[in-house]
């Protein structure tokens, strides 16, 4: 199990480094340059000076070189300073995580807690009318479009009939526990939205493929009731291949929480990302995104060990797991 | 853009000599009994003949998608706009059907540029197994493991100018079309490489490709006539299935104004600054969204029959 662990920890640390590299090579080919701006924003300097400030700040070098040169820097803690927030780029964070942390936790907390029972039911009662309609409201969860979901909410709750703010994180003058909470409404609904349909599908899947195992057969065999079997053998077993699911689904939820945070004017991770990298913010564009990468890998390492963990049929010796999760 | 919905992968193939059916007939028989999938099919078509008719629908009711028009801003449905027009007097009807047309055509050649990286590099990691595999799937892992739109954002956002592209090519209007299906092909193969990966896992151990290996045939001719063929089933539902969310992904980034930019339409961009008009026309902004809506549903919901229909494992109704 450890020398498992080990190696997938090396690994999400490999796969870390080359998306460091290919976010860094393509934060360098977005549109402008710091010595662009620099010139933007002062007309005295000449192109002589726009040469040295780039020799200056090293934007001369080749992209290994310069890679190498903010690696080094990074490492040792210090990723520059923001052009938007004019601070160095770990100092605002904060709060935003906060925001995120919050958004997030929140919306998987409702959306776990509603599709695991409604997949469960809808497997158990396969084919009822209660099945069809569970099925119908997944398939319209995963297709309807994050940003206009946003935007039809904000026009039902915060024009039609007005009760809850169409954006922000909370009034201008502070506001309290329950103007934040209000304001936090209509975000994790969206975002709720965006990710049940998946997760109920999954579970339903699950479910069914457990109900039709022989263990399922002995346990009625034994005269076991059908709750007892349900409840204490096929959810059991059906929500192993589901925390793998949802917890790889990370990287997925974190894409929905980056429309619903930027719909929402909601100050979080994603909408510091997108903002960093349409203002220009070169610094902070490559924090937040690596962040944001590191966050998934985490994510998808611990998967992948809770995997190992809850279910002992599967082996760790390397190379086979592989095989008998894509398989067959 | 949507998460990933659980797909199955089998290769079994339906008992044809049994039934004395063949096998397009059992699939249709098959599909015909997903009654969602009949419908989304039935839409579908008819929203491809509305939208790539658009150009006679343009000159036979006098509709322009550029014709800006200020004296008429953001008017509701009357007789020479059925559906009103947007914040620059255009008529919104027919900047509909020419948004369908890039929401169409993005949606499908990336699903099935997807679908052939998808497909080359599940064969090579399930025919070579071994070493080459595991690379090619910690490939795919590493992809499936990047926060998606975040990384897409990126890519769209990169200048043309700096890649080397020349000016006028830079400038091409065709190119926001070219570079939105590319990037999202880049990133959008995985599905369809981690199910024919698996189907050809179990594929290349089949008699019949022994015996094609022992009378001399090479790696690619294996490949292609032999396990091709076998797994062809998950390829064609999860493209079907791709197509949705690659239009679920174009339609954010144009929104996002990252995608396809105006005054060519798109759905997604037909809703960018779409905040301030929920205040003022709030039907301006149901119209672009709901076409969105009904166009993915409905490719689900054929991915879904399709997976229902050619894969007897899997159906709803057996028990």
């Amino acid at each position: 199990m450890i020398r498992y662990i080990a190696g997938r920890l090396v690994e999400s640390v490999f796969v870390l480094i080359i998306m460091s590299f290919v976010i860094y090579a393509l934060i360098g080919l977005m549109p402008g340059d710091p010595i662009d701006l620099m010139i933007k924003s002062d007309p005295r300097l000449t192109p002589a000076d726009a040469a040295r400030l780039r020799a200056v700040y090293g934007l001369d070098q080749p992209l290994l070189e310069r890679y190498y040169n903010w690696a080094m820097k990074a490492l040792g803690g210090d990723f520059g300073n923001s052009r938007l927030h004019i601070r160095p780029v770990l100092d605002v964070m904060g709060p935003f995580m906060t925001n995120t942390i919050n958004l997030m936790g929140l919306s998987f907390i409702a959306s776990v807690a509603i599709a695991i029972p409604a997949g469960a039911y809808a497997a158990i009662h396969q084919n009822s009318r209660a099945d069809h309609i569970i099925n119908l409201l997944c398939f319209a969860g995963i297709s309807v479009p994050v940003f206009w979901l946003a935007l039809m909410l904000i026009i039902v709750f915060a024009v039609l009939i007005p009760i809850l703010p169409a954006s922000g994180v909370s009034a201008i003058n502070g506001g309290g526990f329950i103007d934040t909470a209000r304001h936090l409404v209509l975000p994790v609904i969206t975002l709720t939205v965006f990710s049940i349909g998946s997760y109920t599908r999954f579970m339903r899947a699950s479910m069914i493929e457990v109900m039709r195992q022989d263990y399922i057969r002995t346990a009625f065999a034994k005269g076991a009731t059908r709750g007892q079997v349900v409840r204490r053998h096929a959810f059991r077993n059906a929500l192993i291949p589901v925390t793998t699911v949802i917890a790889l689904s990370f990287g997925t939820l974190f894409s929905g929480a980056l429309i619903t945070e930027t719909m929402f004017a909601y100050p979080g991770m994603g909408k510091l990302i997108f903002d960093s990298i349409m203002g220009n913010d070169y610094n902070m564009a490559l924090v937040t995104l690596l962040l944001a990468t590191l966050v998934t890998l985490l994510a998808n390492l611990g998967a992948d060990i809770t995997y190992a963990w809850l279910d002992p049929r599967i082996s760790l010796g390397g190379g086979k797991s592989a095989k008998t999760k894509g398989g067959s | 853009m949507s998460m990933p919905v659980p797909l199955t992968n089998t290769t079994d193939t339906t008992d044809t000599a049994a039934t004395g059916l063949s096998t397009w007939q059992i699939f249709i028989s098959r599909f015909a009994t997903h009654k969602m999938a009949l419908i989304s099919a039935f839409v579908l078509v008819l929203m491809s003949l509305f939208v790539f008719g658009a150009s006679i629908m343009e000159t036979l009711f006098g509709l322009d998608p550029t014709q800006v028009d200020l004296d008429h801003r953001l008017t509701t449905a009357s007789f020479t706009h059925p559906l009103g027009t947007d914040e620059l007097g255009r008529d919104l009807l027919a900047r509909l059907l020419r948004g369908g047309q890039v929401s169409l055509i993005v949606g499908l050649s990336a699903a099935v540029i997807s679908a052939v990286i998808g497909t080359i590099v599940g064969l090579i990691a399930g025919y070579y197994g071994g070493r080459m595999d595991g690379l090619l799937m910690r490939l795919t892992d590493g992809v499936i493991a990047l926060p998606l739109l975040p990384l897409l954002i990126v890519l769209a956002a990169v200048d043309l100018n700096k890649l080397g592209l020349s000016e006028s090519l830079a400038q091409n209007p065709d190119i926001d079309l070219y570079r939105i299906i590319f990037i999202i092909a880049l990133v959008g193969w995985t599905t369809v490489a981690r199910l024919v990966r698996g189907a050809s896992l179990s594929v290349r151990e089949l008699d019949f490709v022994s015996a094609a290996t022992a009378s001399g045939a090479s790696d690619l001719r294996i490949m292609a006539i032999h396990i091709l063929p076998n797994v062809v089933t998950p390829i064609i539902v999860a493209t079907t299935l791709t197509v949705g969310n690659v239009i679920l992904l174009e339609s954010v980034l144009s929104f996002l104004g990252l995608g396809i930019h105006p005054p060519v339409a798109s759905w997604g961009n037909m809703l960018t600054g779409a905040q301030e008009l929920v205040w003022t026309a709030p039907m301006q902004v149901v119209y672009p969204g709901l076409a969105i809506f009904i166009t993915v549903i409905a490719f689900n919901f054929i991915g879904d029959g399709l997976q229902d229909a050619l894969d007897p494992k899997a159906t709803r109704t057996s028990d």
